[in-house]
């Protein structure tokens, strides 16, 4: 018989069923997993105004949301792999999106401790900082990648876009936050 | 599961990041290098992507109709006015068309005229906008055995809406004639003067080019022209439009924001092909392809 795995967090707590377990798992993946989704809704054709500026800045919002606030749903590697869908539902030069979102992803977890504990306000405007100089940055890279001077305007469009997206979208996610992908009420 | 040592797992776990940010920049620097490769995955993803995008196409588009329908239920009287102008004059033109053309078949019939091949086509769905911030174009989903290539004409029931520039299993892409990388060759109707069409990421491309003297006309009409072969000649793409004093532009005909399906003309032409069309051909060269070739001296591949 092989000894009893060492508990590292003792306690009272319901057995860890099948059931249970695929329910956690299911909390755990729902993060990315709706990212991805709500990234390849974006690309169908909505006939939304600025769609194609739409999609860049709910990645960003929501990688940066779920590194603040529940980091263990969003690991490093899932960050790149949304980066490459990303890259790859568009035309843009393949890692400009995988590099910013993990740019943003390393520093904002390294100020979480800190970031976590502030108000809403001060965290808006913590990503209102990031979402322009993510949209600048895409603008860079991708003019340097293309060996061209590409239009500004879309950068100003992204900024203000992310900064009106990120209070909607975090009502949202503050109740899956709370609700559907908290792994520990399962 | 292998099990590591907790030193060891923090190390790797805090290695993880660092190593994925390298990775990022070697991807760029690989899609920089080798951009078939990126051609490559992107055309994947979208043989993955465009038949799930396909499936989902007909609810969201009973969607769209149903809210442009409620819409539509108050301006209905102020419709059916203007559609019962429209359809008169219509009738006044159709009637002068007809006459037209049969005027048009007995000249050709004098001159000995040789018809224009008639283009075969494949008519498909468009499933996604393609394009991103700084790119226009769609992603279209067809069929496998679709016998769609590269440089291939896309137009919907109006005007030109762009070439084809990827083309995978199930799905292609068509580069719009909105994009920056566009260029077209067009002739204005009235003054049968040659310029250039470009894009500019905006909805309104711009005209270039122009002989001196005969600059575009307000509202002139604006078609192909066949100039260096990538386009055939007369196929509508819009109106001149001036947004200042000298920056003429035109209005597509085509409803490049509300595209839904296509078609894709092949009109076998040899002219300017994206790179690696010209070195691996995606289906069976026509003659003309196979005419160049040999005048280069070199062998086309049979598929």
């Amino acid at each position: 018989m092989s000894p009893e795995p060492i508990d590292r967090r003792p306690g009272i707590r319901p057995r860890p069923s099948l059931k249970r377990r695929l329910d956690a798992a299911a909390r755990f993946a729902l993060p990315v997993g709706l990212t991805a989704l709500a990234m390849l809704a974006l690309a169908a054709p909505l006939g939304l105004p600025a769609q194609a500026e739409l999609q860049p800045q709910f990645v960003l919002a929501s990688v940066f949301f779920w590194t603040l606030y529940r980091p263990a749903s969003m690991p490093p590697v899932a960050v790149f792999l949304l980066g490459l869908l990303a890259d790859l539902l568009g035309e843009a030069p393949l890692g400009v999106a995988v590099l910013s979102l993990l740019v943003v992803h390393a520093l904002v977890l390294r100020w979480r401790r800190s970031l976590a504990r502030q108000s809403f306000l001060l965290v808006w405007i913590a990503f209102a900082a990031i979402a322009i100089a993510a949209a600048l940055f895409g603008w860079a890279a991708t003019s340097l990648l293309r060996v061209r001077l590409l239009p500004f305007a879309p950068v100003v469009v992204e900024g203000m876009l992310g900064i009106g997206l990120y209070p909607v979208l975090a009502v949202l996610l503050i109740r899956a936050h709370r609700g559907a992908a908290a792994p520990e009420l399962a | 599961m292998i099990r590591l040592s907790i030193p060891l797992r923090q190390a790797l776990s805090r290695l993880t990041l660092p190593v994925l940010i390298v990775a990022a920049f070697a991807l760029m620097l690989l899609g920089k290098a080798d951009a078939v490769l990126a051609e490559r995955a992107r055309t994947g993803l979208g043989d993955v992507l465009a038949p799930l995008y396909a499936a989902i196409a007909a609810p969201l588009g009973a969607l769209r109709a149903a809210v442009e329908n409620g819409a539509h239920i108050f301006t209905l009287a102020h419709d059916n006015d203007r559609l019962r102008e429209e359809n008169a004059r219509l009738r006044q033109w159709q009637s002068v068309a007809l006459a037209l053309e049969a005027e048009n078949a007995a000249l050709k019939a004098n001159l000995h005229w040789l018809p224009d091949p008639a283009p075969s086509y494949v008519t498909a769905r468009v499933v996604a906008d393609a394009g991103g911030v700084y790119a226009r174009s769609v992603l279209i989903s067809i069929g496998p055995h679709h016998g769609v290539g590269k440089g291939q004409i896309a137009l919907d029931e109006r005007g030109l809406v762009g070439r084809v520039t990827e083309v995978g299993e199930r799905s292609a892409r068509v580069l719009l004639i909105t994009d920056m990388n566009s260029r077209v060759p067009v002739t204005l109707q009235d003054s049968r003067a040659r310029a250039i069409m470009g894009g500019t990421n905006t909805p309104l491309p711009r005209l270039m080019f122009w002989p001196e003297g005969t600059p575009p006309a307000e509202g002139e009409k604006v078609v192909t022209s066949a100039e260096a072969n990538a386009y055939p000649a007369n196929l509508p793409v819009g109106t001149v439009h001036y947004l200042g004093p000298s920056q003429p532009v035109v209005v597509p005909a085509a409803r490049l924001d509300r595209l839904e399906i296509v078609r894709l003309f092949d009109y076998d032409l040899g002219g300017i092909l994206p790179p690696e069309a010209s070195t691996r051909p995606q289906h069976a060269p026509g003659p003309r392809a196979r005419r160049t070739a040999e005048a280069a001296g070199g062998a086309v591949d049979e598929p």
